[in-house]
């Protein structure tokens, strides 16, 4: 899957994921995609329900060796 | 039409403010507009952390020397340790990767969320606003109760 940007929170506590997933996503046009990759555990329930309330579209995510990796695409 | 969340910072205890900053911040990355609203101990969390001369009466001077005077100096509600506590878990939260409180603080100036100060508690507790940090606002619980009665999250912290 091909991203528009890739924001990087590997290593970064609660809220620091969602906040530089923002700040990126502000940055974006209309369709494009970001990837965000993180290793907080609680990120799975933290994107699901943010992508969902900020209304934009979690394309998908997966994990791996501990990276979550999330396609947003900006609504 | 934007949405809104609230809290009120209410303790003046460095945990509870951490956690009140951590939900700022993230509600601000919802695109909310929050605002925190400081009154009594909370006020503490936007003290200057150096001392600012002012002209004051005996009483609120010493209110002034006993407070804790700005975020690094905050105490824990549980576990305190006659202030070993708060470095165990500064020491905790640089080994996880979490942001200091001071570093929360200006993480939400820069998001955009308001910091009202509590004029009625301040003149209780003798602060002035010279004391207070810049860039924030200052109100009572008018309007606080205008941005809450909006607000889908208010919170008392």
């Amino acid at each position: 899957m091909q991203a528009d940007l890739v924001v990087d929170t590997k290593g970064l506590a609660c809220p620091m994921p969602i906040v530089r997933a923002k700040k990126a996503l502000d940055t974006l046009e209309v369709g494009q995609v970001m990837e965000v990759l993180s290793t907080d555990k609680g990120s799975v329930n933290d994107f699901q329900a943010w992508v969902k309330q900020t209304k934009h579209e979690l394309i998908k995510h997966e994990e791996e060796n501990g990276v979550y990796k999330f396609y947003v695409k900006k609504v | 039409m934007k949405e809104k969340s609230t809290i009120v910072l209410f303790s003046g205890d460095l945990d509870k403010a951490i956690a009140a900053f951590i939900i700022a911040n993230g509600a601000a990355a919802y695109d909310h507009e929050v605002t925190i609203f400081f009154t009594f101990w909370g006020l503490n969390a936007l003290r200057k952390d150096e001392a600012i001369q002012t002209k004051k009466g005996l009483l609120e001077k010493a209110f002034g020397w006993m407070m804790p005077r700005g975020p690094k100096k905050l105490g824990l509600s549980k576990m305190n340790f006659g202030g070993l506590g708060p470095q165990m878990i500064k020491h905790v939260m640089k080994k996880h990767n979490a942001l200091s409180l001071p570093q929360l603080i200006e993480l939400a100036q820069e998001q955009g969320v308001k910091l009202v100060a509590c004029t009625m508690t301040m003149d209780l507790l003798g602060l002035q606003q010279e004391e207070l940090i810049d860039e924030i606002e200052y109100a009572g619980v008018a309007a606080y109760l205008g941005d809450a009665s909006n607000g889908k999250v208010n919170l008392f912290i």
